[in-house]
């Protein structure tokens, strides 16, 4: 269970990693200041996940 | 353009910093705890088991030795991390405590993984301060279940090893749940299995788990009893109202709840195992703003509005449930409970000096029975 849970986790982080570069791509890629901030804003707590703060 | 997207980006990166420093600081807070004259070693929680060694689980055990023949009394302060006088209540046990019969293990983040996260979404305050004659002495506030950045994912359903019964997902976190534990289990279940290897191989007699409830919660202001502690529960409850002036009910342990220390510990080891539930309005549902003052008044007008209406199932009124209050409530069920023990088994007696009790606590607060780190020679961090 341990090995299955610790696979999980793995993958989980390199998932959220995969979302925050999509995000960060979308960011640049945007034209409308709203999207930009609205980007931000949802990229927050992935980051905070993925560099395991919270 | 560029500017604008800089501009955004640097807003989004003010944010995260100042988050992620708050969340930082409150994972990796030390909090000091001044070693007392009763402190004969102290030990790693791994030092009982591999499994546990160096993980976010591995707390200090202090070990007060009287040297005098005796039995060995186990509390665990830290449960659930957001009972604040659970833990501060074993504080007082390490900081002032000299056993004079018998011996005392004490363990103040037995989930420390819990101490170091609040509950999601709760907003609740990441630390707090006892005030002292010196200053302060800061604490981290903790949460129920374990970080998920320590055990993480939670299943559907949580099976409880190994009665097999079926709890709350979320409780698979929770290290009240967890006991006895499995060697092989998720972190919070290698410290149920690591504290009972410990609980065997230091041939500990009596266990008491220290926690808080809201005042919704029905068991409360009570000692739930593993039924070879029993008559220990009913004679400390028959004992307080009139040695300590307040009143603290029993209960018997329910033999197919499973995961709990009053039952597990009890049917997996030798030891007694006792609960102590003491009133904290900070966790009522019905409680107004989650603050730092709410934490240590015990105030809140509106768990008085949910008394008034006959919602609660203890007392509460403007003056609240000070954590001084809580925390005098801990300390003499304990004493009285050692004394109790040791009328019952006079051949293995428990004495301990030097902790206050429930109405020195009130008279002098809590913070005079804590210690200057800085002044002190003999501090570790928790």
């Amino acid at each position: 269970m341990n090995l299955l849970t610790t696979v999980i986790s793995i993958c989980y982080y390199v998932f959220i990693a995969y979302v925050a570069i999509l995000m960060i791509i979308n960011l640049i890629r945007s034209r409308k200041w709203e999207q930009e901030l609205l980007y931000v804003i949802v990229l927050l707590p992935f980051l905070l996940r993925l560099f395991r703060l919270k | 353009m560029l500017l604008r997207k800089l501009i955004i980006s640097a807003f989004g990166l003010t944010v995260l910093i100042l988050g992620g420093h708050s969340f930082y600081s409150h994972r990796h807070l030390k909090e000091a705890v001044v070693l007392g004259p009763g402190v004969t070693d102290v030990v790693k929680l791994g030092d009982y088991f591999d499994g546990i060694a160096g993980s976010i689980n591995d707390c200090n055990l202090y070990i007060l030795d009287s040297g005098n023949p005796g039995a060995t009394i186990l509390i665990l302060g830290g449960s659930h991390p957001e009972e604040p006088a659970s833990r501060l209540a074993a504080w007082l046990f390490v900081e002032n405590g000299l056993m004079t019969e018998g011996r005392m293990i004490v363990a103040l983040s037995a989930n420390r993984s819990a101490s170091t996260v609040t509950r999601l979404s709760g907003a609740y305050p990441s630390d707090f301060t006892i005030l002292t004659k010196w200053g302060g002495r800061k604490f981290r506030m903790g949460d129920r279940w374990s970080s998920p950045l320590d055990q993480w994912p939670d299943p559907e359903v949580y099976i409880h090893s190994p009665s097999g019964q079926e709890l709350a997902y979320v409780d698979i976190r929770n290290f009240n749940r967890c006991w006895p534990g499995r060697a092989n289990g998720t972190i919070t279940e290698r410290a149920c299995f690591a504290f009972m290897e410990m609980i065997r191989k230091e041939k500990v007699d009596l266990v008491i788990d220290l926690h808080e409830a809201e005042l919704q919660y029905p068991v409360i202001s009570t000692i739930v009893a593993h039924e070879r502690g029993e008559e220990l529960a009913t004679f400390v409850s028959m004992m307080l109202p009139d040695m300590e002036g307040f009143n603290m009910g029993m209960e018997f342990s329910p033999k197919a709840l499973h995961g709990l220390s009053h039952r597990e510990i009890g049917d997996f080891s030798d030891a007694v195992s006792l609960l102590f539930e003491a009133p904290e309005p900070f966790l009522d549902a019905t409680r107004g703003r989650t603050t730092r003052e709410q934490l240590l008044t015990g105030i809140d007008e509106f768990v008085v509005k949910a008394g008034k209406a006959g919602l609660l199932f203890e007392k509460i009124d403007e003056k609240g449930w000070h954590i001084d209050v809580r925390i005098g409530r801990h300390t003499s069920a304990i004493l009285q409970t050692m004394e109790s023990w040791t009328e019952i088994m006079p051949d293995r007696p428990l004495s301990c000096e030097g902790v206050p009790r429930y109405a020195e606590v009130i008279e002098n607060s809590t913070g005079h029975y804590l210690h200057n780190p800085a002044t002190s020679s003999k501090v570790l961090y928790e």
